[in-house]
Formats: structure tokens, C-alpha cells, sequence
């Protein structure tokens, strides 16, 4: 029971509140007669779904109450989350969206391909929906799948502005069921996001309510004695890092959500003993990503991100904000299950249940134990990670071997703050002399005695000086082939040893295998089955076969303390735009130099996920990024105009975003 | 006066830097407020409610804040009261900060006074420009004014780094230059221990160093004094803590001298029992 643990501690009580899991109002049950929500005496309105391809949407404030006390909702045509909309592909859609609103707003539609001029980003693809407005979308539906919607102007996400889409194939659809619901998951506050922002803004930590105490220190010391636990405490210390820095914002003011109704107001979704039932996960929050499960069952995921892959049978898996991810399950007794998303952190979760009848309910599991952070999370050592699935990348060059002598457990972090990194002993990778204006072009073979030896050299403008300058690390040499992922070397610009950086990844590892912080041991530990990104194939065959000709390497940047957030350094407002050529395909590798883990979305062209197999490359719109790691995926330039490319943990926007412009 | 029209210009090149930092690529007009009259299509759907009062707080959208979530950098204004205590024999300080701002410019208040058997032993206000120079530190400078309520007042021009240093120090260190050439550096570090999320024990130093003998002020050259604090709060909230605690002040060299000169004692402990706040 004891083996392979990950480090653990036990979660304290929330003494402000033990942990709201909200109000029992609105109990809604799905596929039940309407009877049977009798017992709702104010409930929040449950969506609807619309479905045709016309559509008109209102954009208004709404009261709601999860929590017991009244508060507005940003809402879309009266509820949180809004109505699910129901589109076939092959036809045009036109949506109607009226800003009732005293702010402007706009809806981005998540993970469609569509023109730049109907993707609803303020700034990039339009001006926004003033209040008052109506603003027509119009636009063709190419695909079918899980998708969702949402505000796209200010912090509205947080205030309910968001909701699913259900587009049925033109095609036969290749997933059997005999029931298909919508699981929207999402994190609702009492507060004012704004109120959110500026709180982290002047306290980073003001959320986590898991900081390390003394009796925590205690415990560390009567297990691995004064001198180890300082030796295990001095980076954490130096770099002056909490190991227990999970989620930003918390269930310390977060209530989660399931298809808008609380854990108490548990979600229900009816099925019969035998039947296929088709449970289309969102990630609709703002900050929060889960891990999600139903005791008793297997699933089988069989769409990742809208786009169906080739079935793969887990225990649980985890989902980033703006996922999403289809899951078959096949309930053989005539029993009721819980749905259970925990918070990555344990702060918290949704819950609601899948039961034959409406009176039979599930037993609610308690959360899992509360990860803590190591060494491999702040992209410094993975030497016990699992290369098997990284697709005949030769990563003989990440030997430590070659690392002449560094030892990573008392790396000196005395490097990693940008005030002093002229002593950092990986002496290739010291960039603090490195002005901006020379980087051009210049020879950083220096960096190849940590590679296989090729990809030694980069510029700022990827070969491509006619589409503008300084945009980031592209590679164009040597690249690896499409599908197996980068082999580039790690390099930090210069703007990243600033005061709005507060580590960087020397050795980042690659994601593709890794379960995430928290998930790693439960094969082990609980014997469930984890899915990793590793597992995803496509369905159908890669569309696009080409080998990519460039490759820009972005690192996702920020400091905690400052509760900045940043690529390469560089806020959105001092960024350069990401330039593309029309019909190119390129490589991009994101590389985490936090410990954070972020979701990044690219809008308006898919994200090509690299897992090592180039015949099924499974197409997403959100990748998620494991602190201190990897990532590698292709993207078919195939959408002229301008886009928006960031991390979607809605506190992360100012400053984690670029702007991709393809000409 | 003309020390209202010093600080005002000390503060004014931060302000309007801050500013600019803020709106710079900020493409959306919204000047448009006529939109809001017109084009409202029925579509037979209820007229928007209004937000109740009761409702509205988790509304609030401060006034500076474009409605494009990617482009803005918010302005932000933070005043802490580290510590506002009573102390024992008829004391009290106060000793807080204020600072608004954006991430790289901030303008940036501080503020101690202490008040000793129902006299004020020491008033001062600083405002200094503070601009991010690593992950961690500030480096700030502008001037330090001190009330004397006896003697004249007088002023200093400082030059501080403020930030978090290795280990989770808290460190104020402040260089000050009087106008007649005087010299005064303070070094100020505090230490945060939690007992549970709530309790915290906060141990906190400062010494002062002068570069002169100063009658009037009853300071001396060198180490001048040490002033030690224990204090342990309960955070009802991570923004309001009341505190309990300990305070332990003693003088040294010239200082001390000047003390015994007095009749002073050259060291005390007292008591305290507070609040620390910020919001």
C-alpha cells in the first residue's frame, strides 16, 4: 500500500468553511420527468437546448444562488451554464447575440474553425458586442464533436458567461449510445473576479490554503532528520517557491460546478442497466482543472477536444480548462454512480450522479491526498521519467552523464532568480550577456553539448525575416519528424532573465507521458488506470502529412509573487505577433519554466498533439503543459488573419497570450 | 508649502509612467456610448434584470480595466497596516504602507509612528518611486519626512530595497541622507512561521545605523538601536488578523548615552496587542 508514494500530506480542515458544496436548489434531473426537480423550491435556471441553425442569444445579468447567498451572474439567455447548443455539421449556423450587459462582451467559440472575423476575440477578430448591440455570427460547421462557448471580454467566464456545443456528424456517428449528455464543469465565486485578480495581484498565495506549517516541518524532520529535511527544504527556500503552490485560486472561494448545480445539488443523469451512455466532459472554469472519475466504472474516452479518437479504456483522467473529452461507460448493475471531478489541488470538486432511479444516489468518495511539487516540476530533473512513449526521439543527449558533474538536488538557486545567473555552472546556457539585437542568426551550437548534436542553431524570425522580427526562438534546422516531437534545444531568450520571470526549466521533460502532478502514482497506489496524453490517437488518419519546416520554441513564463504571467518574458502588450505564412505547417514547442500547469489554446487552426505516432495525430484546441515540462505539437497555417494563442486559466490572459497572424 | 510640492513631484513621474504602461496597444475604442441607446432586438425575451444591490458586489468592475481580458495591465492600489498595536505604559504605533501601481512602476507610501506614554516619540512618511529591478526586489527612492513635534522637522532623501530574500526574509533595507548631509541606514527583516493556516507567528528586527552624532534627535554615530518584535496573529481572513505580541527595544553607543544623559532607560519591553491588516 505503501509503495512508489508520491509526497503526501493530508489536506487540513477549511476552518473558514469546511468546504462549500453549495446549495441543494435546483436539483436537476436530466432524462427524469420534470416532477421529480419538485423538491427545488429557488432554483437556478437549468440551461435549455436549442437546436437548429438559427440562434439568438442574450447576453444578460442573472441572480443566482449557489452558495446561499445571492449573487449576479453574467448569464447567457438566462442561466448558468447557457443553453447547449445543438449544431449538424455541413450546415451554416447564424447565432444573434445581443450584449444586455452595462460592459461590452463577445463569444469565442471554442475550438471551431471558422473565419478570423467570427471568432469573437475583442481586439483581434472584432471590436467587441457594446452594450446594447446585437452582433450576427454566421459561419459553416466542418466538424462535429464536444465544443463549447464563452465570453471572450473581460473576466466574464468567471461570471457564468459560458456554455457547451453538440455538433451530431454529417456522417454515421461512430460512437454508439443510446444516451448522450453534456457534463459542464465549471467554478463559480461569490467574488468579483476582479476582486480575484487583485487579490492574487497583491498576495500570490492568498488562495492556497495548504501552505506548509511548522507541524508540517515537524513531521519532515521526525521522518528524514534535521539535515536532510534543510538539504530537501534549501531550494524551495532559495528560490523562495512554495512546493505546495497547485491552483491559484482554490475552493477557499471556489463553488464547482456540474452542468450548473452544485455537490449538493448533485447533477443526475438517468440511464438503464445495459445501456451505452455518452458523457461529453467540458472544462467551461476559469482556473480550475480536474480529475475526474466514476467509481465503479471504466470509460472509454473516445473524443478528445471534439475529435474522436481511437477508444482508450481508463479508470480517470485529467482535464484541462477548455478541454474536453467524450466518454462511453456501460453501467451493468442496476445501481446509481457518482460523477466525481476533484480540483487538481483537493481543494474541492463537482459531483453528480449517473442512477437508474431518481431516488438512488452514490456514495460521494473523499478526495484524494493533496500533491506537492518536486524537483522534476521545476523542469530540473527527469531521470526517472518514462521515456517509452516518446517515439524514437533520441534523447541520448539529455544524459546526465553530460551535464559535467551538476547535481540537481542542491542546484544552486541562487541562478534561477534573474538577479544573478552569471555563476550558473551549465555554462552553455548562460545568457546573460546576450543582447536582443544580436540574437539573429546567432550560433548557439554551444547548447548542442546537451543535444543529439543537430537543431544547434535558431533565430528570431524562423527564416523568414519578410514577415517581420522579433518573435521568438524558431528553429528550422534538424527538426524532428512530424509527429515525434521536438529535439530542438532548451534555450531562454535574454527576456526571460527579467524581473516578471521567476524560474526557468534547464532540463524540462516531456509531458506527453506524464499523468500530471498528483496522478502519477495511482496506477500504483489505487490501481486506476490514468489517461496520459501519450494515449491519444486519432480516429482516422493524420489529414496532413507533411514534416514540419519550422519550429518555434515559447516558453511559458511568469512570477508568482509578482502574480505576473508571460511567453518568453514578454507580456502580451510588448509581444510581437506570432507570424505564420499561409499553408505552412510548423512545429511548436512549448516549454513550462513555471510551476504551474497551463492549458494553452490556439484559436483557429488545430493543435496537432506530437504522441509519437505521425500515421494519427490527434487534433486539439487545448494542450496542456506540465510545470516544468515539454510539449510538442504540429499546426497547418490554413486560416489567414489573426488569432488568439494563450493560456486559458482566465487569471493567466493578461500577459500569457500572443497573437498569431497568419498571412 | 513647498515640501507638498516636492512630494507631488516626486510622485508624479511614477503616476504617469504607471499610466502609460497600462494603455499602451490598447486598441478598443470605447468611446461609443451611443451604442447603448439604440439596437435592442426583441426577439420576444425578457428585458435584462437589474442587478439587486444585494446582488452586486461580485459585479464590481474597477474603473481602469478595458473590457479585453488579454491587453490590460490593472493599476492596482494596496494599503497594509502591518501593524497598528496599543502597547504597554500608554504606547502605540503604527507602522503601514500604501502603494499603487502596475507591475514594474509603483508610487509607494510608508508610514511609522510610535507614541510612548501618551507622547510621540517618532512620526515619519516616506514616498518613494518603486520600480521592479529582479523577481523579488524593488529598488525605491524619494524622500522620508520626519514630524518632530519638539524640534524642527526635518527631511531625508532615501534610496531602499525592498523585496523577499532567500529563506522568505521580508527585507526593508533604507539608506536615508538628511538635508545638511546626514546619514541614517535602516535594515528591517521579518519572518513569517505558520502554525496552522490561521496562526502565525511573525518575528520581525530593525536597526538603525547613523553616520553622526545628532543631539537633537538623540541619536549617535554607529549601531544606534535595535527594536525586536514577536507577534502571533489569527488571520480570520488572510486580510484581517488581529495580534498579540512582544516588543523589545534597546539603544546602543552614542545613542544609548545620549538616553542615560536623559534619565531614559536604554531598553524596554513592552506588551503589544494589535491589528494587521490590508486590503
Amino acid at each position: 500500500m505503501n509503495r512508489n508514494r508520491e509526497p503526501q500530506i493530508t489536506l487540513p480542515a477549511l476552518s473558514r468553511r469546511r468546504f462549500v458544496t453549495g446549495v441543494a436548489a435546483g436539483a436537476a434531473l436530466m432524462g427524469m420527468p420534470a416532477g421529480a426537480n419538485s423538491a427545488a423550491t429557488r432554483a437556478n435556471p437549468v440551461p435549455q437546448t436549442l437546436r437548429g441553425n438559427q440562434f439568438n442569444l442574450h447576453v444578460n445579468y442573472q441572480p443566482v444562488n449557489f452558495t446561499g447567498r445571492e449573487r449576479t451572474a453574467v448569464a447567457i439567455n438566462g442561466s448558468v451554464p447557457g443553453p447547449i447548443l445543438r449544431w449538424k455539421e455541413g450546415e451554416t449556423v447564424t447565432l444573434n447575440v445581443t450584449n444586455h450587459l452595462a460592459h461590452d462582451t463577445s463569444i469565442h467559440w471554442h475550438g471551431i474553425i471558422l473565419p478570423t472575423g467570427m471568432d469573437g476575440v475583442p481586439g483581434l477578430s472584432f471590436n467587441g458586442i457594446r452594450p446594447g448591440e446585437t452582433f450576427t455570427y454566421q459561419f459553416d460547421v466542418n466538424q462535429s464533436g464536444t465544443y463549447w462557448y464563452h465570453s471572450h471580454s473581460d473576466f466574464q467566464e468567471q461570471q457564468g458567461h459560458y456554455a457547451s456545443i453538440v455538433i451530431d456528424p454529417a456522417e454515421p456517428d461512430p460512437v454508439a449510445c443510446d444516451r448522450d449528455y453534456v457534463v459542464m464543469l465549471s467554478d463559480w465565486s461569490d467574488e468579483s473576479p476582479h476582486d480575484i485578480y487583485a487579490k492574487l495581484k497583491k498576495e500570490g498565495h492568498y488562495y492556497n490554503r495548504r501552505r506548509r506549517t511548522a507541524g508540517d516541518l515537524w513531521d519532515e524532520i521526525r521522518q528524514k532528520g534535521v539535515a536532510q529535511t534543510w538539504q530537501d527544504r534549501k531550494m524551495w527556500n532559495e528560490m523562495r517557491m512554495s512546493d505546495r503552490d497547485i491552483s491559484d485560486v482554490t475552493g477557499y472561494t471556489y463553488t464547482y460546478l456540474m452542468n450548473g448545480q452544485t455537490p449538493d445539488g448533485n447533477w443526475m443523469a438517468q440511464f438503464k442497466r445495459g445501456e451505452k451512455v455518452r458523457l461529453r466532459f467540458i472544462n467551461g472554469s476559469a482556473m480550475s482543472i480536474f480529475d475526474i472519475r466514476i467509481p465503479g466504472l471504466k470509460m472509454t474516452v473516445v473524443a478528445s477536444d471534439g475529435q474522436n479518437i481511437e477508444p482508450v479504456t481508463v479508470d480517470e483522467f485529467r482535464i484541462g480548462v477548455a478541454e474536453t473529452y467524450d466518454v462511453v461507460v456501460e453501467p451493468v448493475d442496476d445501481r446509481a454512480y457518482t460523477l466525481f471531478a476533484q480540483t487538481i489541488d483537493r481543494s474541492g470538486f463537482a459531483r453528480g450522479t449517473l442512477t437508474p432511479h431518481p431516488e438512488l444516489r452514490a456514495e460521494v468518495p473523499a478526495m484524494d491526498y493533496a500533491p506537492v511539487l518536486t524537483h522534476r516540476d521545476m523542469g530540473m530533473d527527469h531521470s526517472g521519467h518514462n521515456m517509452s512513449g516518446m517515439g524514437g526521439m533520441d534523447h541520448s543527449g539529455h544524459d546526465m552523464g553530460n551535464m559535467s558533474g551538476t547535481d540537481h538536488s542542491s542546484h544552486d538557486m541562487g541562478s534561477m532568480d534573474g538577479m544573478d545567473h552569471r555563476d550558473h555552472d551549465m555554462g552553455g546556457m548562460d545568457h546573460s550577456g546576450h543582447d536582443m539585437g544580436s540574437m539573429s542568426g546567432m550560433d548557439h551550437s554551444q547548447h548542442a553539448g546537451m543535444q543529439s548534436g543537430n537543431a544547434g542553431q535558431y533565430s528570431l524570425n524562423g527564416g523568414r525575416p519578410e514577415l517581420g522580427g522579433m518573435q521568438g526562438v524558431w528553429f528550422t534546422d534538424g527538426l524532428g519528424r512530424a509527429g515525434h516531437g521536438s529535439n530542438s534545444p532548451i534555450v531562454h531568450l535574454p527576456s526571460e532573465y527579467r524581473y516578471g520571470v521567476d524560474m526557468r526549466s534547464e532540463m524540462p521533460g516531456n509531458g506527453l507521458n506524464d499523468p500530471g502532478i498528483g496522478l502519477r502514482d495511482h496506477d500504483t497506489r489505487y490501481g486506476r488506470r490514468v489517461l496520459t496524453y501519450a494515449d491519444i490517437r486519432n480516429l482516422t488518419p493524420t489529414i496532413d502529412r507533411r514534416e514540419p519546416t519550422r519550429e518555434l520554441q515559447l516558453h511559458l513564463t511568469g512570477n508568482m509573487h509578482r502574480y505576473m504571467w508571460s511567453m518568453d518574458g514578454i507580456k502580451f502588450n510588448d509581444a510581437e505577433p506570432l507570424m505564420l505564412k499561409y499553408g505552412e505547417r510548423i512545429r511548436i514547442t512549448l516549454v513550462n519554466d513555471t510551476m504551474m500547469t497551463h492549458p494553452i489554446h490556439l484559436h483557429g487552426m488545430w493543435s496537432e498533439l506530437e504522441t509519437g505516432d505521425s500515421e494519427y495525430i490527434p487534433r486539439k484546441h487545448t494542450i496542456i503543459v506540465q510545470p516544468g515540462s515539454k510539449i510538442s505539437y504540429l499546426v497547418t497555417a490554413d486560416a489567414y488573419g489573426r488569432w488568439a494563442y494563450h493560456c486559458h486559466l482566465l487569471y493567466h490572459m493578461p500577459g500569457m497570450f500572443r497573437e498569431v497572424r497568419v498571412v | 508649502m513647498n515640501r507638498k510640492t516636492l512630494l507631488a513631484l516626486t510622485l508624479a513621474a511614477p503616476l504617469a509612467h504607471a499610466a502609460e504602461e497600462s494603455h499602451t496597444q490598447h486598441t478598443h475604442s470605447m468611446q461609443d456610448d451611443e451604442h447603448a441607446a439604440h439596437q435592442h432586438m426583441g426577439h420576444g425575451y425578457p428585458a435584462p434584470q437589474e442587478a439587486s444591490a444585494a446582488a452586486a458586489p461580485n459585479l464590481r468592475h474597477a474603473p481602469n480595466e478595458p473590457d479585453h481580458v488579454m491587453d490590460h495591465e490593472v493599476l492596482l492600489t494596496k494599503v497594509t497596516i502591518d501593524q497598528l498595536e496599543a502597547r504597554e505604559d500608554d504606547g502605540s504605533a503604527l507602522e503601514g504602507s500604501v502603494w499603487f501601481g502596475g507591475d514594474k512602476h509603483k508610487a509607494w507610501f510608508k508610514t511609522e509612528v510610535e507614541r510612548a506614554e501618551g507622547e510621540t516619540e517618532k512620526a515619519e512618511l516616506q514616498a518613494l518611486y518603486s520600480r521592479a529591478i529582479a523577481p523579488y526586489w524593488d529598488i525605491q527612492m524619494g524622500v522620508r519626512h520626519d514630524f518632530e513635534l519638539e524640534s524642527d522637522s526635518r527631511n531625508w532623501g532615501v534610496l531602499a530595497l525592498n523585496g523577499l530574500a532567500p529563506y522568505f526574509f521580508e527585507v526593508d533595507t533604507s539608506l536615508f541622507v538628511g538635508e545638511d548631509g546626514e546619514t541614517a541606514l535602516r535594515v528591517e527583516a521579518e519572518y513569517e512561521l505558520l502554525f496552522t493556516q490561521q496562526w502565525i507567528l511573525s518575528p520581525e528586527i530593525e536597526v538603525n545605523f547613523f553616520g553622526q552624532n545628532t543631539p537633537e534627535t538623540h541619536t549617535g554615530s554607529g549601531l544606534s538601536d535595535v527594536e525586536a518584535g514577536l507577534r502571533l496573529r489569527y488571520e480570520f481572513t488572510p486580510q484581517f488578523a488581529p495580534y498579540i505580541g512582544v516588543n523589545y527595544e534597546k539603544k546602543f553607543g552614542n545613542t544609548a548615552d545620549f538616553a542615560r544623559d536623559d534619565g531614559e532607560a536604554t531598553s524596554e519591553t513592552t506588551w503589544v496587542i494589535g491589528l494587521h491588516a490590508w486590503f
